[in-house]
C-alpha cells in the first residue's frame, strides 16, 4: 500500500495520516488461492 | 480511517473471488484444499457458468482465479475463459499444467487479460512428487517451459510451504527467474485432505521463522495471496490487507455453484448460499447471513489481551476450525506459541469438524479421527447404472 | 513501453483512463485499471467525485471546485490526484 496523500498536523504529535488513496495487490488479501 | 476499518460495512462486491470450475483432477495431491479427484454430476453447465460470468461483469467484479480440482480437465475451460476475458473479467487460472502443450500456450500468449499460475510444491521432483504424485514435477516444468517459449509474460508459480520445502525458498526463487516467472509462496491449511496431513507438513515453528525472515529479506517480488498474515506478530507487517478477507473482501463459488466464505473453508458451516437461487451471486454476496456475520468488527475474544492481535487480527478462521480450536482463540501457529498450547489442550472430546464435501478419488487417509465407516465416494460417472460402480471401502490402518 | 510520466499539470484538462473501471462503494470508490492490475480504493466520496467529474471540466482545479472543496483540504487532493495521474488512473485529456 502506497500512501499518496498527507495531510500536515500543526501539533507536535506525530503526523497522522489521513490517505485518501490506498492501494491494494489484487495478490494482497488473504482467502484466494 | 484505514482501508480496512472502511470494510466492516461491507463491499457491494468481492474484490477478488476463488472460483473452482470442477472438483474433476488429474492429480490426488496429500494436501489438496478442495479434496479433489472425482467430477461432481451436478456441476454447473456451460451456459449457467456463463450466467455467472455476466453476473460477474455486472458487479464489476474485475478479477477472479480460477481454480479447482484442474480446471482445464473440463472441456469448456477455453470457452469459458474467453467469455471471461471478453466481459471484463480478468482471469489468473491456477492449473498443474496438464493440458498447457505449445498450442495452448500459444494461444494464452495472445490472450489478453489472463493469468496463469502453475502450481509446484518442490524444487525438486523428489519434493514435489512426493505430495502431488508421480510425474507431476515434470509436467509443471513441461507448462513453465512451454509458456515461455510462446513468450507468455510472467506466470505465477504456487507453492504451499511445508515442512519438506521450506529449506527449498531459494531454489524456487531460481526455477521462477529461469522461466521468467513469478513466485508465489502460500500457506498450507488443514482443509480438505490437507487436514490428513497437516500435522505431518505444516512448518514447525523454527521454520515459521526461517520463512518469515527469507520474506522479509529477499521476498519483495515474492507474492503471498497475503496468506502470512499471521506472521506479522513477529515485527514488520508483510505487504497484503493483512485480514482474513473471507466474506468481506473475497469468497469461493464451487463447481456445483455452492458459495462459501473462502476456499479453505468448504464446510456447511461456511456456506453462505447457491448461485443458482433466486437472486443469484448478487443475492448470496449481499444478503446472506453468514457473511453479515463475518462483516461485523471482530473483538479479539480469547486473544483481546494479546499485544499482537493487532498485527495478527488472530490468524485464520480456516487454519483454527479445521484443528477443532475455538475461531476467537488463537490461530493454531500463533508465532508466540498460544496456539501450540491450545492444541495440546484438546482432549478426547475436542470434535474435530470434517466436511463431508470431498470428491477425493480413493478413500482418505487416516488422519486423527476414528476410520469414517460411511461412504463419502460418489460414482464415476452419473449414467453409470451401479451406484456403487466405484465403491472403495476405506480400510481401517492404511 | 514505460515513457516518463509527464508532470502532473492542474491547469490541464484530464479524465479517468479508459482502461479504467471506477466502482462505487458506501465509503467511496474502488478502482481497478485493466492493464496494470492495479487496485486502489478512493475513500472518500469527494474524492470519487472529482476523479468521475474530471473529463467534464476545462481543468482540474474547477472539477474540485465542483465537488465543494474547501482551500484547506485541496493541497491533500492534488497531491492524491497526482498519485492518480501517476499510477495511470488519470490522464491528460487528447
Amino acid at each position: 500500500m502506497a500512501p499518496t496523500s498527507e495531510s500536515q498536523a500543526p501539533a507536535e504529535e506525530p503526523v497522522v495520516e489521513e490517505t485518501l488513496v490506498e492501494e491494494v495487490s489484487i495478490d494482497g488479501m488473504c482467502g484466494v488461492y | 480511517m484505514k482501508l480496512v476499518e472502511h470494510f466492516q460495512y461491507g463491499l457491494n462486491s468481492p474484490i477478488c473471488l476463488t472460483w473452482e470450475l470442477t472438483y474433476a483432477c488429474n492429480l490426488a495431491c496429500v494436501h489438496c484444499l478442495s479434496s479433489s479427484g472425482r467430477r461432481d454430476p451436478r456441476e454447473l453447465s456451460t451456459a449457467e457458468a456463463k450466467s455467472v460470468i455476466d453476473e460477474l461483469q455486472r458487479m464489476q467484479v474485475f478479477y477472479v482465479n480460477i481454480g479447482g480440482g484442474e480446471p482445464t480437465v473440463r472441456s469448456d475451460f477455453w470457452e469459458l475463459l474467453d467469455y471471461a476475458v471478453t466481459h471484463d473479467v480478468g482471469v489468473k487460472f491456477s492449473t498443474n499444467g496438464i493440458k498447457l502443450d505449445e498450442a495452448r500456450a500459444a494461444q494464452l500468449a495472445a490472450t489478453d487479460y489472463v493469468d496463469v499460475q502453475i502450481s509446484l510444491d518442490g524444487a525438486t521432483a523428489e519434493v514435489n512428487d512426493h505430495v502431488r504424485g508421480p510425474g507431476s514435477y515434470a509436467t509443471a516444468i513441461r507448462a513453465l517451459e512451454n509458456l515461455a517459449e510462446a513468450g507468455f509474460a510472467r506466470p505465477k508459480i504456487s507453492v504451499v510451504m511445508t515442512r519438506q520445502n521450506v529449506d527449498q525458498l531459494d531454489e524456487f526463487s531460481a526455477i521462477a527467474d529461469r522461466f521468467g516467472a513469478q513466485l508465489r509462496i502460500t500457506r498450507l491449511r488443514p482443509s480438505g485432505r490437507g487436514a490428513d496431513v497437516w500435522d505431518e507438513l505444516h512448518p514447525t515453528a523454527a521454520q515459521q521463522r526461517q520463512l518469515y525472515d527469507w520474506l522479509v529479506a529477499h521476498g519483495e517480488n515474492v507474492l503471498t495471496g497475503d496468506s502470512f498474515f499471521h506472521l506479522s506478530a513477529y515485527g514488520e507487517a508483510l505487504p497484503g490487507l493483512n485480514l482474513c478477507g473471507a466474506g468481506r473482501v473475497v469468497c469461493l463459488i464451487d463447481p456445483v455453484g455452492d458459495v462459501y466464505a473462502c476456499p479453505f473453508a468448504i464446510h456447511e458451516n461456511f456456506l453462505a448460499g447457491n448461485v443458482r437461487s433466486p437472486g443469484g451471486f448478487e443475492q448470496v454476496w449481499r444478503g446472506s447471513e453468514l457473511f453479515a456475520e463475518l462483516r461485523q468488527p471482530q473483538t479479539g475474544g480469547a486473544c483481546r489481551s494479546c499485544g499482537f492481535y493487532d498485527s495478527c487480527q488472530g490468524g485464520c478462521m480456516a487454519a483454527k476450525f479445521f484443528t477443532g480450536l475455538p475461531l476467537d482463540g488463537p490461530d493454531p501457529e500463533c508465532v508466540r506459541g498460544f496456539g501450540e498450547q491450545a492444541l495440546a489442550a484438546r482432549d478426547g472430546s475436542t470434535a474435530i469438524p470434517r466436511s463431508d464435501v470431498d470428491h477425493s478419488r480413493s478413500a482418505p487417509r487416516v488422519g486423527r479421527g476414528p476410520v469414517p465407516l460411511t461412504l463419502t465416494t460418489r460414482p464415476d460417472r452419473a449414467c453409470d447404472e451401479s451406484p456403487l460402480a466405484s465403491l472403495q471401502v476405506p480400510v481401517a490402518g492404511s | 513501453m514505460t515513457a516518463e510520466a509527464p508532470v502532473f499539470d492542474p491547469a490541464r484538462p484530464h479524465r479517468c483512463s479508459p482502461r479504467v473501471a471506477v466502482r462505487p462503494e458506501p465509503f467511496g470508490a474502488l478502482v481497478y485499471h485493466f492493464g496494470t492490475r492495479r487496485l486502489s480504493f478512493l475513500k472518500t466520496p469527494q474524492l470519487v467525485e472529482v476523479v468521475s467529474g474530471l473529463e467534464r471540466h476545462p481543468d482540474v482545479h474547477s472539477a474540485l471546485d465542483a465537488a465543494g472543496l474547501d482551500a484547506a483540504q485541496r493541497p491533500a487532493y492534488l497531491r492524491a490526484l497526482a498519485g492518480l495521474a501517476a499510477n495511470g488512473t488519470i490522464e491528460e485529456r487528447p
